[in-house]
């Protein structure tokens, strides 16, 4: 039994966003963030745990050793999930120590600036494709489902090397995986199918290799004293899929919104495409999509300020409300495309900072640049109000975004 | 100034590839950073602490 005499007063985990401000988190971050003791909350999944807030908790309970990734990445507020369940081999982001390491090292050479700089123009390519098709249907179009969820699933075609022939078919079935309204039957069908045709890929890639990711990580692995097994790089292709597509199809979908709802802001991305750079760190900040932060577990006790984190409890990274810590980012609750916010916790902080970063940072700098110069009369096709948002989802966002423009 | 890159720790984010170009590289061979130089020239100061700030394994170390 632990001892809760001295444990502060436990509040509900927020998340509920303040009435009409969908881009704002929860406003109990703030109070939060000015309290002095570490806070105490009940979050969904029916665990107790310490809520990081400020900036600086963030980042350094996300940098510490001593807390265990088992049960990341917002597993706090999934509902019936067994927290204990044992990780899956190939889970990079809920493995520890070494055996994260091992993983996490054979894939950083596919991630590298240089080859993901490599990949720009072919992301430019397949934004103008998308971009031209859109104009050539006329509007209104849904922008989220016709431009902002298949680019990010096509990138990851190309660098998984998924056959050209595959890849319409690849998209549609990881669309439906990523969405949060599609009927629970044909989920589980889909994520089977989905499944099955990644474990296909990878048998296919160790009979015939080729000049892709999931081919040199064979080999990779195949030169290392630990061979990838088959599970590993079947989780480990998934992995890059789930984290990969619905993510970035968010930040293009919401940053999108925003951007129309702050209209001098977006003119002056339109009028200057080199804010793109800038102006993706801050949308990545201002947004924050992974909406409910990152648990770890303490597999020690860790002394925090005066007070004693003890082996087991839960602790939250709230990644959302560090992001929106003034004494870091003065006026944080503005969009300023300019501010170039370069230290924002959009992508995590510590051994499991994002992966995929650059390839995001890629795309979303090419949408940024391409977009709203090609479609300059671009705006919504229902009012402001009509949009509804993935207010349960590990990963915010809009559900749709029906746009129309000037033809 | 005087940097050091501690490999081991390094999880190849790019991040310090991103601040300071001119520093910083990532092998092709591992994704893992290293320096291009350990004394940069004054100019790059301010890049360079960028990029430890930035580092999310916090392997980059300034003296001087
Ligand atoms: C804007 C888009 C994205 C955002 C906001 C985002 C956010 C994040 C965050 C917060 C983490 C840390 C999770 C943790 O520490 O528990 C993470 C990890 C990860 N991301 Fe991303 N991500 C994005 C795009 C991508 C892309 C494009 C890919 C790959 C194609 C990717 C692959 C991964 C992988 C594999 C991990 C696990 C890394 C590890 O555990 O070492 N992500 N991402
Ligand atoms: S920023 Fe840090 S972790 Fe990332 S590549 Fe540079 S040294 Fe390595």
């Amino acid at each position: 039994m632990t001892d809760t005499s001295s444990l502060p007063t436990t509040r509900a985990f927020p998340t509920a966003r303040p009435a009409g401000c969908p881009f704002d988190p929860a406003e109990d971050y703030a109070r939060f963030r000015t309290e002095e003791s570490l806070t105490r909350v009940s979050c969904p999944a029916g665990i107790d745990a310490y809520l990081l807030s400020s900036y600086d908790e963030v980042r350094a309970l996300l940098n510490d050793p001593r807390l265990s990734s088992r049960a990341a990445v917002s597993t706090h507020v999934v509902l019936d999930r067994d927290l204990d369940a044992p990780t899956v081999p190939g889970s990079i982001l809920h493995l520890d120590g070494p055996a994260h390491a091992r993983l996490r090292r054979m894939l950083t050479p596919e991630f590298t600036v240089k080859r993901m700089q490599a990949l720009r123009e072919y992301v430019r390519g397949l934004i103008d494709e998308r971009i031209d098709a859109i104009l050539a249907k006329g509007g209104p179009v849904d922008l989220y489902q016709e431009f902002a969820l298949p680019i990010p699933s096509l990138v990851i075609c190309e660098l998984l090397g998924v056959p050209y022939a595959d890849r319409d078919r690849f998209q549609a079935q990881s669309s439906i995986l990523v969405s949060t309204d599609a009927a629970p039957e044909l989920m589980a069908a889909t994520s089977q199918e989905v499944q099955q045709y990644i474990a296909g890929l990878v048998m296919t890639k160790m009979a015939e290799p080729a000049d892709d990711l999931l081919s040199r990580l064979i080999q990779r692995g195949n030169e290392s004293e630990t061979p990838l097994t088959l599970e590993e790089l079947i989780v480990l292709g998934l992995s890059l899929l789930v984290a990969g597509h619905e993510t970035t199809a968010n930040m293009i979908g919401l940053s999108t919104l925003a951007l129309l709802r702050n209209p001098e802001q977006l003119a002056a991305l339109r009028e200057d495409p080199s804010l793109a750079e800038s102006a993706v760190e801050e949308m990545l900040r201002y947004l924050s999509i992974v909406q409910f932060g990152l648990l770890r577990n303490a597999t020690e006790d860790i002394e925090f300020g005066d007070e004693t984190i003890r082996a087991g409890e839960w602790l939250v990274a709230a990644l959302a409300s560090g992001n929106r810590d003034e004494s870091v980012f003065p006026n944080a609750e503005k969009i300023d495309l300019r501010r170039n916010p370069t230290t924002h916790l959009a992508f995590g902080f510590g051994a499991h900072q994002c992966i995929g970063q650059q390839l995001a940072r890629v795309e979303l700098q090419e949408v940024f640049s391409r977009l709203y110069q090609r479609i300059p009369t671009l705006r919504l096709a229902v009012p402001f109000e009509e949009i509804t948002f993935k207010d349960n989802a590990l990963a915010y966002g809009v559900r749709g975004l029906p746009v129309t423009w000037d033809a | 100034m005087r940097i050091t890159l501690d490999e081991e720790t390094c999880i190849g984010a790019g991040q310090c590839v991103l601040a300071a170009p001119e520093v910083f590289d990532q092998r092709d061979s591992d994704g893992i950073a290293v320096l291009l130089t350990e004394t940069p020239e004054e100019d790059q100061r301010a890049a360079v602490a960028d990029a430890a700030i930035r580092c999310p394994a916090l392997a980059i170390r300034i003296t001087g």
